[in-house]
């Protein structure tokens, strides 16, 4: 088995099959990074991974996971402007997070250099909107680079890391779902350790570090000089592609590679101007670039970014180029796959499209949607609350693997804006509100992320909702990372915040879990009900490694009456109908948690016989 | 224009099943099976984290190609872990493709829910049929079931459904990413079916 640690830390330059996220760590080694901080979230959580398989003493950085994104680019900040190499990265929302202090970093000296890595998602993957994050470049006169492939992701990190640090200012580079998971042979350079050096802050050499009063216009200005620089690096990363054609087209990262695809042989009819940084634009590039051809496609994904620029400076310019930016409201939504990019492209040039004239007839497919997994101590809780609010009542969501609890048969989370947000907006729901229960949901990694502000805003301000907390010990959603409730219990903080009725309950308890849910909606004031179960997931997992493999499952017995609560209210995906109507267990499915055993009217559900198997080696498993 | 993807060499794989069945294993495997036998190759997994129980893909392109997903009616090789996702690959192939599928079934919701019927062997070659796409059952008695892509490998090397790859390659790129024991048990399960 090759070892991804061993290989990220090698000295000699190395090839091997990656995703973006595992090589952006080579280039973390080898460009001398000593502080990297973040908190998870898709697509970003794997670049941690490949972080833990390089053993803690002989990583050639610091890491954590903060509290949240803002408190990550926090720590990232001091330790640039104290010398070190920082990078943070974090997902597409999280930009919202740290915005009240990234904002502010391009009008300081950071003279040990930082990378903001963010995670982008085009076509909302996993993420609860589409937001395009070069907005963000453009108000706080940040850079920020865009690379197309794995190849690039490496590439581009050790360029942002050189000039961060030359021109001692923030650099973004952004990421997409698929730039961060694109996988290929990726060709490494070398390693040389570098020296970790004394901690050199100093306002009277570098500051002032203080934006306030007569400090603001002069850092502000240092701020856009520094752009301007950037704005002469740009033109290094544009890129173009001459084949004397009438018709160009201008894009950036994975739209250029769906464009080379769709266009196959065609790629000699147009001309392709290819920009590596998005923001500031290549002015010089993008003025020949037009002035060279007399129709040019912006082909660019979520927002009319580019676009706009571009048509400034043609007008600017008095350049008569007819520039086609955006057709439609298609046109701005999902991400620009192959098969995307030959819906935009066909709008403008039909001819430039090839469609196959195959294609398999009309088909059966099925909806799959997401739902908790086997044995999830969040199904009981949303199992019993469908049964017990009424019609009426309002369920806050929030943002977790519990947020799948708005899905069917449940129904139970109806309202969703962000990380934290469900403690504000059941406040909100439950103002001039005496006929409608109202209850919220959090997450324990999001109840340290952003949920304490809003707890704290109901205790202060007296306003009467159900929070329940959902705590499963982990950050189950992007992968099972650590947070604080490891040594911070909830329990203790909810007290010393000062709220007055508290239940901790294991979910498995059903009954006492219904007792004590109905308790807390009929107190009138705030109240708060811990919902806690380990996540199974991480689990079961924990218990294969351990080399367990057979446990007992659940069985149907025949006292089964086909009431299907099981199925239609429960619904454990284990639980499976065959032809004929009857109720079976999925043996793929089941991990043999008895969750379920207390749902059964007629007690049909029970363990099946069990003898301990000889085979316990696990076969599946990879680490 | 005639197809442009055939004559320019490449080859296109679209993988598919449910989250926790181990697609990303699968798709592991064959990429670095194909770098082993000496083509170009790029792939991507798409999943968001929060598909739990949800529909998991994988795109893996061979050749002279740029991005690395797939086109939905250009797609050479479906591979599928479980039957309804099954029909849902089909819709990406053209007639006279290949899917290789393993026959399980993971119910989606509205087939416990009663709203859908449950997706049969017999409906998938019925359009297989009608639409001239060769079709791979595969089922094993296993044992271990994150052992089924190890039999869904193992059936693409029997049959060379991926040109050029062959049974070696897969076996090489298997021991790259598992320890030495699962590396074993895997390698007998492969090697059998191979044999048989």
């Amino acid at each position: 088995m090759k070892a991804l640690g061993d290989m990220l830390i090698q000295r000699e330059p190395f090839s091997e099959i990656v995703i973006g996220n595992t090589a952006i760590v080579r280039a973390m080694v080898e460009s001398g990074v000593k502080v990297v901080t973040s908190y998870p979230g898709s697509p970003t959580p794997e670049i941690a991974e490949a972080i833990n398989s390089i053993k803690k003493e002989e990583r050639p950085f610091y890491f954590e996971f903060s509290t949240n994104e803002k408190v990550a680019l926090e720590v990232a900040f001091g330790a640039s402007i104290n010398g070190y190499t920082s990078c943070v990265f974090f997902k597409s929302v999280g930009m919202n997070v740290v915005a009240d202090s990234f904002v502010q970093l391009s009008m300081m000296e950071l003279p040990g250099g930082m990378v903001i890595v963010i995670g982008d998602d085009p076509g909302a993957n996993s993420s609860q909107n589409e937001q395009d994050n070069r907005h963000y470049a453009r108000l706080s006169y940040t850079p920020i680079l865009e690379p197309k492939d794995a190849q690039e992701v490496y590439e581009m990190f050790l360029k942002a890391v050189e000039y961060s640090k030359k021109l001692r200012s923030p650099v973004i580079l952004r990421l997409t779902t698929h730039t961060a998971h694109f996988k290929q042979k990726v060709h490494f350079g070398s390693y040389v350790p570098s020296d970790l050096g004394l901690p050199i802050f100093n306002v009277k050499k570098n500051g002032p570090y203080i934006p306030i009063a007569n400090n603001v216009p002069v850092m502000k200005r240092k701020a856009l000089e520094k752009l301007s620089e950037w704005g002469k690096i740009s033109e290094e990363f544009a890129h173009t592609s001459k084949n004397n054609s009438k018709r160009g087209v201008i894009t950036a990262g994975l739209p250029y590679l769906s464009l080379l695809d769709v266009l196959g042989d065609n790629v000699e009819k147009v001309d392709i101007l290819r920009l590596g940084m998005v923001y500031p634009l290549p002015r010089k590039a993008i003025i020949e670039f037009l002035k060279s051809h007399e129709e040019v496609k912006i082909l660019e994904e979520l927002d009319d970014f580019i676009e706009q620029y571009v048509k400034s400076i043609a007008y600017e310019e008095g350049i008569n180029t007819k520039i086609i930016g955006k057709i439609d409201l298609d046109d701005w939504i999902g991400e620009y796959t192959p098969e995307k990019v030959k819906i935009v492209l066909k709008k403008v040039w039909p001819d430039l499209v090839y469609e196959p004239h195959k294609k398999v007839g009309n088909i059966r497919v099925i909806q799959r949607p997401p739902q908790l997994c086997p044995g999830c101590g969040h199904r009981p809780v949303f199992y019993v609350l469908s049964k017990i609010l009424s019609k009426d009542d309002i369920s806050v969501a929030d943002i977790g693997c519990h947020t799948l609890g708005f899905l069917e048969p449940y129904e139970v989370g109806q309202v969703l804006l962000s990380m934290g947000h469900s403690t504000g907006t059941a406040s909100g729901l439950s103002l001039f509100n005496k006929t409608r229960k109202v209850v919220a949901f959090l997450g324990d990694s999001t109840f340290f992320h952003a949920g304490l502000p809003g707890i704290i805003n109901a205790v202060f301000n007296n306003h009467n909702f159900t929070l329940v907390v959902m705590e499963n010990g982990t950050t189950a959603m992007t992968g099972h990372q650590d947070h604080p409730g490891r040594k911070i219990r909830i329990r203790n903080l909810l007290e010393a915040m000062g709220v007055k009725h508290i239940w901790e309950v294991d979910t498995y308890q059903i009954d006492k879990l219904e007792e004590v849910l109905k308790q807390a909606l009929d107190t009138p004031e705030f109240n708060v009900v811990i919902a806690k179960h380990p996540c199974m997931l991480k689990f079961t997992r924990e218990r294969r490694r351990k080399g367990i493999v057979k446990v007992p499952q659940m069985s149907v017995t025949n006292k089964c009456t086909l009431a299907s609560v099981c199925i239609t209210k429960f619904a454990c995906p284990s639980f499976q109908r065959d032809l004929e109507g009857r109720i079976y267990v999925n043996k793929d499915l089941c991990i043999g948690d008895g969750s379920c055993i207390g749902v059964c009217p007629s007690g049909a559900l029970e363990f099946e016989k069990f003898e301990k198997a000889d085979n316990t080696e696990s076969a599946g498993d990879l680490k | 224009m005639t197809q442009t993807i055939k004559e320019i060499k490449t080859f296109s794989v679209f993988m598919v099943g449910v989250g926790g069945q181990g697609i990303g294993t699968l798709s592991e495997v064959l990429i670095r099976a194909v770098d082993y036998s000496g083509q170009r190759c790029i792939g991507v997994d798409t999943h968001g984290l929060a598909q739990r129980g949800g529909v998991v893909s994988s795109h893996l392109k061979i050749g002279n190609v740029n991005s690395p997903l797939v086109i939905p009616g250009e797609v050479d090789l479906v591979i599928a872990l479980e039957r309804h996702e099954a029909m849902r690959g089909l819709s990406y192939l053209r007639p006279g493709d290949v899917l290789v599928y393993y026959d399980t079934s993971w119910q989606p919701l509205p087939v416990r829910l009663g709203r859908e019927k449950e997706v049969q062997n017999v409906e998938i070659d019925n359009f297989a049929k009608e639409n001239n796409i060769n079709v791979f059952r595969v089922f094993y008695n296993l044992p271990d079931v994150r052992m089924q892509n190890t039999a869904v490998l193992a059936t693409i090397a029997k049959y060379s459904l991926i040109p050029q790859v062959r049974p070696e390659h897969y076996l090489k790129a298997m021991e790259d990413l598992m320890n030495e024991k699962v590396y074993a048990l895997n390698k007998e399960v492969f090697e059998k079916i191979l044999s048989e």
